[in-house]
């Protein structure tokens, strides 16, 4: 570890008694706790710390905070590696591992700092103009392109880490924790509000902890330290420090990212505790106290390392007790920068000379702190070059020979107000001249400014404006009246920069060699601009995407207003005609694990499971996921391939009896005196006619004349009935029997209650299905065909489990659904097993349920795809006669009359599968072009009938019965012969569900 | 996200909601329809730009339909 050569002997808001190592681009260095990665490298006389996007140049630290352009660097390593990190924001601990980017083989020797020289080959739109022709060379140049592109390296592996979500509310939630910010907290918590405070670094107090003014007589430092106290135990405050608010959302929906883990290197295998949580915070009122950032000063060279904004080498100075350089000179167009002056001489650097654009110079505090520390004052005058390679050297002013000496150029061009969540929160900007910069203009509902951020600069200003805004906030949202307390009123020493004028904007210095950068991160300088004026992208939004301009990491911060203004003035425009660009969330960077959160891999979606899944599971079911369900597949038994247990399965179900889980089902229970007259408006048959204890099929239609499901329903007893849906369409079902039900038909009585995880279901079908339900259900009730007849409804106990027994079939087997609370599934399941062995049965999956009802031509999902009318899949004799039901107007569409796609059966004429998705043409092969007269929609082999078999939609297919075709794949290449027959493979009067 | 007042359950948010659309339309009697208005009720829609009668589902809520005004320029509720 080194010595730490630019650290100050004292002062700083850092713990010398808590040395922390920590290694950049593999050379050790050590820091304080206390210290950001950046102030850490500035006192270790670290000044080159990346290269740059576009032409490779070498860069340094330019700010203290989140506006950083160029000190972007890659954390750590493999799976938690993180790329374009600001170095300024970076919490310093113990062992971490920074290194520069976009630099090879190293940081001191860049071979892509060749594109420096060739820059003037390489102007903006450069990638816009060169990589169009010819079309056919587009991939090639994407190559190219991506291996330049971007700085840092995204990790490879999957995050390793957890991360944590919380939701809150509040009634004022304050952003930024600096003088306004703390002082509206304090006020609003005082108004008896439910206060949230967020500030993104880890230390509260913003610029007050650089700031050498008194505040009621002790160090601004002080104050801070008093005002947090009093808010960690003031009642209903809630003090989150890095935490930064980056997203504004409807109604005041404030989202945030909070870092965790408080300073300690982060290793979550060793605390098991979530790295970062994502704040989703609802506010009634907001007030934003996000300060102001410092502006640099657009002049040939000035992204040579050691060009530092004024303020962040006050910040390094007194927050840090870190020197970034020991000689300086000064460049400003306002009297904020003077600050420098006693900043660098308490920690042992001096000011060389301060360059002051304005001809009339300082105001009165500025120009006296300068001849009390015996510095030279350009006015009117401005830096036209600079001097120095991986540090400045010197600076030339107003092109004169001689240098002045140094080794750091403070800049300073103004202070932007760090207006973005204003602009997110829909409220309007304004230009102030007075300041030269964007200022809130009202606009935003239930949200104010407060602050810097307003333009305000005086410490005592921004106090007692935060205040008056908190404590407003509270008023409104507590229904108290306005009360602002002393502590708002606070007597501020030392304040330099009380007012921000006079400021004289200063956008460009002309006439000067070199480039001129306004955009650090994306290589976008004042020339580029002036191209983009002549090429006619003159309006800020144009001129961001064909520069790039803002487009980088940092989003613009340093750079957007100064491009607007430069754009403004080759336009001949006011800098508030042009506007600024939109402001648009995140403010800065979120991590994807922060969003995700605890949302992935199995837990990305919900995972529903049947109350059987267990035994399932526990008896060898291959499972399989089917829309959010979780279903048993198959039941393979030793040695068995998938097919090998289907076919079992299926001829067992129509030899014997089989037993699979159809908990899935969507259930609803219809109450009310008019819940027929519901049914009857739903569903296209006839309903009214149902008696208290049969069950009936019905199909529902859309009101666009389309059927949307299919199930029975079941009259249990009086005005209650039972419902069934498919698995696939429960939902959607509900809400649309709720929106008839609720808005159409107010005046018919129904109540509908979602049953689906209360009854648990399981199919018995198969020939013996009857002898095993008998030997099953308690005290020998009466199950035989007169006691539940086909489409019959009775209720029984089984091992002393209440149980519904509805006698339908999805197989076209004699079968019987038997359904049971949720909690009981097991016991019944299992006493349904035990009871069938003796007459061979066995469970069977969803595989085996679909080839059974694709044998009976039976539709699903597969077939009730939106387009399908009920006549088109042979239900048109279902249809009542009069009386209205949904859907029905539709039907009398005159488009509706033309021949249409029908449900039919294909049967292979070979023993090649039928591809599920194939076009039924009338020629072999996979001709380039053909009529296509339908497709596949459902397909399987039948070990029942021995042969591949398909359900399919065929124009005009009724009338085709016997027919050949071809099912033509492109997909799976395949082209089967195949024979046009009635979807009803088996059994086509119905006798055996019925006997 | 929005912030929906649900008559029925108090401020919600987004999330709990299902969007159902023009709410300005009432189904008519089929008997008693021309199929031009048959056709407008069943397809035709306004995407008006201000205040706009819609269906919320509260779907993850009470379940009620409520028909609200929102203003499709601000995505503000109004009254």
């Amino acid at each position: 570890m080194s010595a730490q050569p630019f650290r100050a002997p004292h002062g700083g808001r850092i713990d010398r008694r808590r040395p922390l190592g920590f290694t950049f681009d593999g050379a050790a260095f050590s820091g304080f706790h206390g210290d950001t990665l950046a102030s850490a490298l500035v006192a270790n006389g670290v000044t080159l710390v990346g290269r740059s996007f576009k032409y490779h140049r070498r860069r340094g630290i330019l700010s203290a905070g989140v506006e950083e352009p160029n000190a972007l660097v890659q954390l750590g390593a493999g799976a938690r590696t993180e790329p374009n990190m600001r170095a300024t924001q970076v919490e310093l601990t113990g062992g971490l591992a920074a290194r520069s980017q976009n630099r090879w083989p190293s940081l001191r020797f860049d071979a892509g700092a060749v594109n420096n020289f060739f820059s003037p080959l390489l102007p903006a739109g450069f990638y816009n103009k060169t990589f169009k022709w010819p079309p056919a060379w587009w991939m090639g140049y994407e190559f190219f392109i991506r291996r330049m592109a971007g700085l840092g390296r995204a990790p490879s592996a999957a995050d390793p880490d957890c991360y944590t979500r919380r939701f809150a509310h509040c009634d004022v939630l304050v952003v930024g924790g600096g003088a306004a910010g703390l002082a509206a907290a304090r006020a609003a918590a005082n108004g008896g509000a439910k206060v949230f405070l967020l500030e993104q670094d880890f230390c509260f107090g913003g610029a007050l902890l650089a700031s050498d003014a008194e505040i009621n007589g002790a160090a601004a430092a002080d104050w801070v330290d008093g005002e947090v106290d009093f808010l960690n135990g003031a009642p209903g405050v809630t003090l989150l420090a890095r935490t930064a608010a980056f997203g504004v959302y409807d109604d005041n929906l404030i989202c945030a990212c909070q870092r965790l883990g408080g300073g300690e290197v982060f290793d979550a295998e060793k605390t098991k505790k979530p790295r970062q949580r994502l704040w989703w915070i609802r506010a009634r009122r907001v007030v934003l106290c996000s300060g102001a950032l410092e502006r640099p000063l657009v002049f040939p060279g000035n992204d040579t390392p050691g060009v530092m904004l004024a303020a962040a080498a006050v910040t390094y100075a007194r927050r840090f007790a870190a020197l970034a350089g020991r000689n300086a000179v000064v460049f400003t167009n306002n009297d904020s920068a003077y600050d420098v002056i006693p900043a660098l001489h308490e920690a042992g650097g001096a000011v060389a000379m301060v360059v002051d654009s304005r001809e009339g110079g300082a105001g009165a505090a500025a120009a006296a702190l300068a001849e009390q520390h015996g510095v030279t004052v350009r006015r009117g005058a401005v830096v036209t070059a600079v001097r120095g390679g991986r540090r400045v050297r010197g600076a030339v002013v107003d092109r004169a020979a001689a240098t002045v000496d140094c080794d750091l150029l403070c800049v300073s061009g103004g202070w932007n107000p760090t207006v973005h969540l204003f602009s997110q929160a829909q409220g309007r900007l304004r230009y102030a001249d007075g300041i030269a910069a964007f200022v809130p203009d009202g606009g935003a509902d239930n949200f104010t400014a407060a602050g810097a951020v307003t333009g305000e600069s005086g410490t005592a200003g921004c106090i007692a404006a935060g205040a008056h805004a908190g404590a407003a906030a509270a008023a409104a949202v507590c229904g108290v009246g306005v009360t602002v307390s002393d502590a708002a009123t606070v007597t501020v020493t030392g304040d330099l920069c009380a007012s921000m004028e006079p400021i004289t904007a200063l956008w460009t210095v002309d006439g000067g060699r070199g480039k001129a950068f306004v955009d650090f991160q994306n290589d976008v300088t004042a020339a580029d601009i002036a191209l983009a004026h002549r090429e006619g992208y003159s309006k800020v939004e144009h001129l961001k995407r064909y520069t790039t301009l803002g487009m980088g990491t940092d989003q613009g911060r340093t750079s957007g207003v100064i491009g607007a203004a430069i754009m403004a003035g080759l336009c001949g425009r006011t800098i508030g005609a042009g506007g600024a660009t939109t402001f648009r969330p995140p403010f800065t960077a979120v991590t994807l694990g922060a969003i995700a959160g605890a949302e992935r891999g199995a837990e990305f979606m919900p995972l529903r499971r049947s109350p059987l899944h267990h035994w399932h599971v526990n008896n060898g079911a291959v499972m399989v996921n089917v829309d959010l369900w979780q279903r048993a597949q198959f039941y393979p038994r030793g040695g068995e391939t998938m097919m090998q247990a289907v076919n079992r399965e299926a001829r067992h179900v129509r030899e014997k009896a089989g037993l699979v889980d159809v908990s899935t089902l969507g259930k609803i229970c219809i109450r009310g005196r008019d819940a027929g007259v519901f049914l009857e408006r739903v569903y296209i048959n006839k309903w009214t006619t149902l008696r208290a204890g049969r069950c009936r099929y019905g199909l529902m239609l859309r009101e666009d004349g389309f059927v949307l499901d299919d199930g029975t329903t079941t009259r249990i007893a009086g005005g209650e009935y039972y419902m069934t849906t498919t698995t696939a369409r429960a939902a959607e079902v509900l809400a649309h029997l709720e929106f008839y039900a609720q808005t159409v038909w107010p005046e018919l009585q129904v109540h509908l209650d979602s049953v689906t995880d209360q009854w648990a279901a399981a199919a018995l079908a198969g020939p013996r299905a009857r002898e095993v339900l008998a030997a099953a259900v308690d005290r020998g009730a009466a199950v035989d065909n007169d006691a539940l007849p086909f489409m019959g409804y009775a209720e029984a106990a089984v091992d002393g489990c209440p149980v519904r027994l509805f006698r339908i079939t999805f197989s076209g087997e004699r079968a019987y659904e038997v359904h049971t609370p949720a909690d009981y599934a097991e016991a019944v399941w299992s006493r349904l097993l035990a009871a069938g062995a003796g007459f061979g049965i066995a469970p069977y999956g969803t595989e085996a349920m679909n080839v059974l009802r694709i044998e009976k031509g039976h539709v699903t999902g597969a077939e009730l795809d939106g387009t399908t009318l009920a006549a088109d899949l042979g239900f048109a004799a279902m249809q009542k006669a009069d009386g209205d039901f949904i859907g029905r107007r539709s039907l009398e569409r005159p488009g509706f009359q033309a021949p249409r796609m029908e449900l039919v059966g294909l049967a292979a004429d070979d023993d090649k599968p039928i591809a599920r998705g194939a076009q039924l043409i009338s020629e072999p092969g996979l001709p380039a072009q053909a009529v296509m007269a339908g497709h596949v929609t459902s397909a399987c082999y039948s070990a029942n009938l021995n042969k591949e078999i398909a359900l399919a939609l065929l124009r005009g297919g009724r009338g085709l019965h016997g027919g050949k075709m071809f099912a033509a794949s492109p997909l799976s290449g395949a082209s089967t012969p195949v024979t046009v027959t009635s979807p009803v493979f088996i059994d086509p009067p119905g006798e055996r569900a019925r006997g | 996200m929005l912030l929906i007042q649900c008559p029925h359950c108090g401020a919600r948010a987004q999330t709990e909601f299902t969007y159902g659309g023009d709410a300005t339309r009432e189904r008519p009697a089929p008997e008693s329809v021309t199929a031009e208005e048959w056709l407008d009720y069943v397809y035709l829609r306004d995407n008006p730009r201000g205040p706009h009668l819609e269906w919320w589902h509260h779907a993850a809520g009470c379940r009620r339909w409520l028909k609200l005004r929102r203003d499709t320029a601000t995505h503000k509720f109004v009254p």
